[in-house]
């Protein structure tokens, strides 16, 4: 069974920290790194692949350093990689995102499921995986927990809700994206590490894809960013001093002085 | 030509750009901007220039529509066993007052099976007009009926503005019909105005955890779409006397599905979802001990409300994924929320800051969780807990 797995570079998080004089965000020593949502679903399809006997191949779009993020993803799992990297996919948003990893796609051919991160770290849209399978033509169902059964044509997923969970049948090729619950990815091991720097990342430019330029990149994306600012977090901490048992008395008589316990008293 | 560049003859090098560039993708070379190669058109650098030194040119959009030929706003309103989800309830909220602002109609669209007492409650809270598709085969939510339904709805009535929640359901509905449709869609909005100079719909939303807000605005094409964070919107109080208009539009209702529910399973027992509840209590590594959760859920039982975890204690085993609060587990917003024995790393934050009121107990002083609280105490929680858990007994008795 052939897998192709969709993963983004991202700025690594940990790092993010504001500067408040200036108002922005510092990133120094910012390194990049693949979408954590993603790590899942590159070991969810290396799994697949494994106990199918198939192939499993990481797709991005990005800048050509990407390249070196998704050598490494040979090392847990993955067998070819693919990147989609031109300045005409440059300001894409998810519309034209999912376009462009859909032609992708369409290159690289004979696919049976595609497997997503459940959203980006940076963005936090989770809007490619159902936008790249509209493209496609082919059905998805997100926040996938668990993959129940997986056979020729036909899949068995559970997708995560708010109270619990679904029970979903889909014929495949299908997309997939998948919540943090599902795995637990593996490190590289040393064999990995050596096929992943042998490994050759393929590039593809648009005329590569054959993708119309005008529906990729800026041309392509219906929304723009208007304004960017850092949201203020004026809070009036109030530190409640003393004993434990004057701490305990003083936040409750606060809390309950306000109006969301008049609320509780009510639902009593 | 689409693209960006520095004007160098108006840059003097004050590295505003640098700082807003959420990319790092401009650097300095001779004292002025650069931007290189790991530039993504964002356009954050050009609104944070003050001296208009950044020329951003974005060329003609594919798939343009004529926008005019658009009226009016539309939610969706989901809904389970027949009955409006409150998320619905928010939406009519805030697309009342889009409405009000727009001089236009705001219409709900519910999907689904035994839909009559929905429709009256939906125009009691805001609707001028039910768009209601009411079938025994749509009871459940499916992603290949609803989108098939909602995205012909869509193109019969051209509806300028289309808003869903940010839930499950609207967060795999609304890409997929956006998609379907080529138009824009923003997710996760957090705010949502009239941009009174041109009518266009201005979303605002959160991005790299909460660190940065957009605004972001779809002008050339239509339905402009957005997913809405539960929670956030307030809701009308209900008027049992406004009247509203009930339409069964004539749609083909797809049969056949190759997306089949097979099964619907409720892993939460507790009374309250996380994303539903007005308080929660949450528990970090600071409790200690998995077996010293029970005093979490006990404040929560004691509250009425919900219990929420940090990341780390659910990677150690000690309770359910589903609890998770954060980056990677739920975005949630409650009244009050407890942060108990929880230091506060950025992507905890990310998940409860917009949360009204923040109660903080930790027993390091300097923990970033301070510094969002509204009410903090420095100690331990396995000595603050109980006492509090006596109090709110005592009282609420």
């Amino acid at each position: 069974m052939n897998v192709i797995v969709c993963v983004k570079q991202v700025p690594g998080t940990n790092e993010v920290k504001m500067n408040k004089e200036t108002n922005t965000i510092i990133r120094e020593g910012v390194e990049a790194i693949i979408n954590p949502f993603d790590t899942y679903a590159i070991e969810e399809g290396a799994r697949i692949k494994e106990e199918t006997s198939g192939k499993a191949t990481v797709l991005s779009m990005g800048i050509p350093s990407v390249a070196e993020l998704l050598k490494e993803t040979i090392s847990v799992g993955m067998d070819e990689a693919v990147l989609l990297s031109d300045r005409a996919f440059a300001g894409s948003d998810s519309l034209a995102t999912s376009y462009a990893l859909s032609m992708g796609i369409k290159k690289i051919g004979d696919y049976d499921l595609i497997i997503c991160g459940k959203q980006a770290m940076d963005g936090d849209t989770a809007q490619v995986g159902p936008g790249l399978a509209e493209k496609l033509g082919i059905p998805h169902t997100t926040y996938v927990r668990k993959i129940e059964e997986i056979r020729e044509g036909y899949i068995r997923c559970q997708r995560m809700t708010e109270d619990g969970y679904e029970v979903i049948e889909m014929p495949l090729p299908a997309v997939i994206t998948v919540v943090k619950e599902i795995n637990e990815p593996r490190l590289p091991s040393l064999k990995g590490k050596m096929k992943a720097k042998k490994t050759e990342v393929t590039v593809w430019t648009a005329d590569d894809i054959g993708a119309d330029k005008a529906l990729c990149g800026l041309s392509g994306s219906p929304t723009q960013v208007v304004k960017t600012f850092v949201p203020e977090h004026n809070v009036d901490s109030e530190m409640i001093e003393g004993t434990p048992e004057e701490q305990a008395r003083n936040l409750a008589r606060k809390l309950l002085s306000m109006q969301f316990a008049i609320q509780v008293q009510e639902e009593e | 030509m689409a693209g960006i560049k520095i004007l160098k003859d108006k840059c003097v090098g004050c590295k505003l750009c640098v700082g807003a560039c959420p990319f790092g993708a401009i650097v300095m070379i001779e004292r002025k901007a650069e931007i290189t190669d790991a530039c993504t058109l964002c356009g954050a650098c050009v609104s944070a220039c003050k001296f208009d030194a950044i020329d951003f040119e974005r060329g003609a959009v594919a798939n343009a529509v004529d926008v005019s030929k658009y009226s009016g706003i539309w939610v969706f309103a989901e809904q389970k066993d027949g009955e409006p989800e409150s998320i619905a309830y928010e939406l009519l909220g805030v697309g009342r007052e889009l409405a009000d602002a727009r001089g236009t109609t705001l219409s709900a669209v519910i999907i689904g099976s035994n839909l009559d007492d929905a429709c009256k409650k939906l125009i009691a809270k805001g609707a001028d007009k039910v768009f209601v598709v009411d079938d025994e085969g749509l009871e459940k939510f499916n992603d290949e009926s609803y989108s098939s339904i909602f995205t012909q709805l869509i193109y019969k009535n051209k509806p300028e503005i289309v808003l869903l929640g940010a839930t499950t359901y609207g967060r795999s509905l609304a890409p997929r019909v956006a998609s379907r449709i080529n138009t824009g869609l923003t997710a996760d909005c957090t705010k949502l105005e009239i941009d009174p100079a041109d009518g266009k719909l201005l979303q605002t939303r959160p991005a790299f955890g909460g660190n940065l807000m957009a605004t972001i605005i779809c002008p050339n094409h239509r339905p402009q779409m957005a997913t809405v964070r539960h929670k956030v919107m307030k809701e009308m109080e209900a008027d049992e006397t406004r009247t509203g208009e009930i339409i069964r539009p004539d749609v083909k209702i797809p049969r056949d599905l190759v997306v089949k529910v097979k099964d619907i399973v409720k892993t939460i027992t507790e009374m309250v979802p996380l994303t539903e509840a007005d308080i929660i209590v949450s528990g970090g590594r600071g409790m200690g001990d998995p077996k010293n959760f029970a005093l979490i859920s006990e404040l929560a039982e004691v509250l009425g409300g919900a219990v929420g975890a940090s990341r780390a204690t659910v990677d150690a085993g000690w309770i359910e994924y589903s609890h998770q609060v954060g980056q990677t587990g739920q975005t949630v917003g409650p009244q009050v929320y407890f942060a108990c024995g929880i230091s506060g790393a950025i992507q905890h934050l990310a998940g409860m800051s917009s949360s009204d009121t923040i109660i903080a107990i930790n027993k390091n002083p300097d923990a970033p969780i301070f510094k969002v609280a509204n009410f903090g105490i420095v100690g331990d929680v396995m000595e603050v807990l109980p006492l509090l858990i006596k109090e709110f007994k005592a009282a609420l008795k």
